[in-house]
């Protein structure tokens, strides 16, 4: 054993490696090789089996396209042909808008529910009954009210991530120690004075675990609904290359979904980890 | 009795819903007074309600009845004049040492700079015991003893004009405890400071402290006795056990919580003027011709007692 030891995280990566390529040669094998056109029979010709886009692509294919997707990323080629930056770029426009008119609502109304004991309780009910609603249930009645599908798919990006931030900051709020409210109170300190140096920072990480949440949902979210008000975003693109029966793109950008999801919830994770402290 | 103590206690009450449905009195119609500049050390077996009266001085918690005045005004919520160290350290948990103290130094000094503020919480930190790089430790990576000192630097430094310690040299060990028990004095010594500290340490009263206030069991508590500490400052550790008085007033101490303490507990009070401790004046050197015997109820026989 002549230090050959790794750490775990150096063989954690390598098993992830491996896993991958593993996964990756099966799904190759998997997929028959595709025909050129002159070997078809007339049948096959005539059932659509010849198409290049029917069948489910293999990983190449789609790290191709991958590769020529993400080498321009910001092409318009009229109004139903734009690049993957573009379509990613309006859904995290959206999400963000959407997410932050939610945090600016939800934190300090939170804040102030958390803090009195009759005001939980009093808006309870109400959070309970619109919390379970499915954001997109909320569609229609926006596109009726806001009359503009952009706005509306904000809208639907507001109302879902405004629960767990809400729930969360009261939550946490609510359980601040009574003794670091006891240490501002000998020291004086005002009302916005204890919010701000006592408060926030005791009650900051599970306020950030609700941002967490709320991102999460938000992406989820903004997939389905692009897929309903359509025009742009990275929803409409999945839905759109559904519709040209190209599989190859759907893969691709549902890849490109996870990839984005994963990023913002790890900016999230970075803040979390900035906010954390120790008893 | 001319005039009216700096901080007077008068008819202090706590009682607290059982969690059967019943009350508990805590303690009942408790009354004391503490001069301007006085060390006054009070002990009683755990659970009488010796924080819950410090957290009442503190301004924290409202008692059921009673009041309490400082220089001649009525305590109402908690204020920088009265600095606390609490049982339970409360610091910040996401402020290092340093911090923790910068903020009661800021709220202090609002008008002071930045690198004073530093400064000033440094100095403190220093006198307890912490300097270099631990200061900028969060309080989860310092010991319960630092995180005791920097509790006790942090009250230290807003130099307040009435200090209240509960417990606080419980998490240490004897040789730090012996560090920042004179440090204390100096600080008090240095200032106008009035001290209230709880302690359990009756070694650690008879050093410091003018007076100590001995309570009884609970429930129905009370301050049953306020015994005066006969023993010349400068003190020493080393040199008060020396003194005649050492032994008369630790015996009657210990006589108080041993069995006392028990016998007295759940007494009601039945005069109006008779709510005030009884103050017991133990002197063996002499040197007050006009001390006269009292009865002091089953205390140890050498005793002079002068009621007030
Ligand atoms: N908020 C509260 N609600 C109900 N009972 C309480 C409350 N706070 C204190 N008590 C009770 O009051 C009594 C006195 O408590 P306190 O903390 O003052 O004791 P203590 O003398 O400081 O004890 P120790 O020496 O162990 O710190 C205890 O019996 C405790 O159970
Ligand atoms: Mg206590």
């Amino acid at each position: 054993m002549a230090g050959v030891t790794l750490s775990d995280n150096k063989r954690a990566a390598i098993l992830s490696i491996v896993m991958l390529a593993v996964g990756l040669l099966i799904w190759e094998l998997a997929i028959p090789g595709q025909k050129a056109v002159g070997e078809l029979t007339e049948y096959e010709r005539l059932s659509g089996a010849g198409s290049q886009k029917a069948g489910v692509p293999p990983p190449s294919q789609v790290l191709a396209k991958a590769w020529e997707e993400l080498s321009n990323p910001f092409y318009v080629n009229g109004p139903n042909d734009k690049g993957i930056g573009i379509q990613i770029g309006h859904s995290i426009y959206r999400v963000l808008t959407g997410y932050a008119l939610a945090a600016v609502v939800a934190i300090p109304f939170g804040f102030l529910i958390g803090m009195s004991a009759v005001a939980y309780k009093a808006f309870n009910p109400f959070i309970q009954v619109l919390r379970p609603i499915s954001p997109l249930a909320w569609m229609p009645l926006a596109l009726f009210i806001i009359q503009d599908s952009d706005a509306s798919a904000i809208f639907v990006i507001f109302i879902c991530s405004i629960w767990p931030m809400l729930l969360n900051t009261a939550f946490g709020v609510a359980g601040v120690r009574q003794d670091w409210v006891n240490v501002a109170r000998t020291h004086e300190l005002g009302h916005l004075k204890t919010a701000f140096t006592v408060i926030l920072p005791a009650a900051a990480p599970t306020i950030v675990t609700g941002m967490r949440i709320s991102i999460g949902i938000a992406w989820l979210v903004i997939v389905a609904a692009e897929m309903l008000v359509g025009g742009t975003g990275i929803g409409y693109y999945v839905w759109n290359e559904w519709n040209n029966l190209d599989l190859t793109s759907v893969i691709f950008s549902i890849l490109m979904i996870g990839i984005v999801g994963m990023m913002l919830d790890a900016a999230f994770a970075t803040l979390q980890r900035a906010v954390a402290y120790a008893e | 009795m001319a005039s009216k103590p700096f901080l007077s206690i008068e008819g202090l009450t706590q009682r607290f819903p059982d969690g059967q449905g019943d009350t508990l009195t805590v303690f009942e119609d408790a009354s004391f007074g503490i001069e301007k500049g006085e060390f006054v050390c009070i002990i009683g077996h755990s659970g009488c309600g010796k924080s819950t009266i410090m957290n009442i001085l503190a301004g924290l918690a409202e008692p059921t009845s009673g009041v309490i005045k400082m220089d001649g005004f009525e305590v109402s919520g908690p204020s920088l004049d009265r600095g606390v160290v609490f049982q339970n350290y409360s610091l910040l948990p996401w402020l290092s040492a340093l911090k923790n103290v910068t903020f009661g130094v800021k709220a202090r000094h609002p008008d002071w700079n930045k690198k004073k503020v530093e400064q000033h919480a440094r100095e403190f930190l220093a006198k307890v015991g912490l300097d270099g790089d631990v200061v900028h430790r969060k309080p989860s990576q310092l010991s319960g003893g630092m995180r005791q000192r920097v509790s006790i630097a942090r009250a230290f430094a807003n130099q307040s004009e009435l200090l209240l310690l509960d417990e606080p040299f419980g998490a240490l060990d004897a040789l730090t405890r012996g560090t920042i028990q004179d440090e204390l004095l100096k600080v008090w010594g240095d200032s106008e400071q009035t001290v209230f500290m709880i302690t359990h340490d009756i070694d650690e009263a008879i050093l410091l402290a003018d007076r100590i206030l001995l309570m009884t069991n609970g429930p129905f508590a009370r301050v049953a006795e306020s015994v005066e500490i006969t023993i010349p400052r400068p003190r020493s550790r080393t040199e008060i056990v020396e003194h005649a008085n050492y032994y008369a007033i630790r015996n009657h101490l210990v006589q108080f919580l041993g069995h006392r303490s028990k016998e007295l507990a759940g007494q009601q009070v039945v005069e109006a003027d008779d709510r005030s401790p009884q103050t017991v004046r133990i002197d063996k050197s002499g040197e007050l011709p006009d001390a006269r015997s009292a009865d002091t109820s089953g205390g140890a026989p050498h005793l002079l007692a002068v009621n007030d």
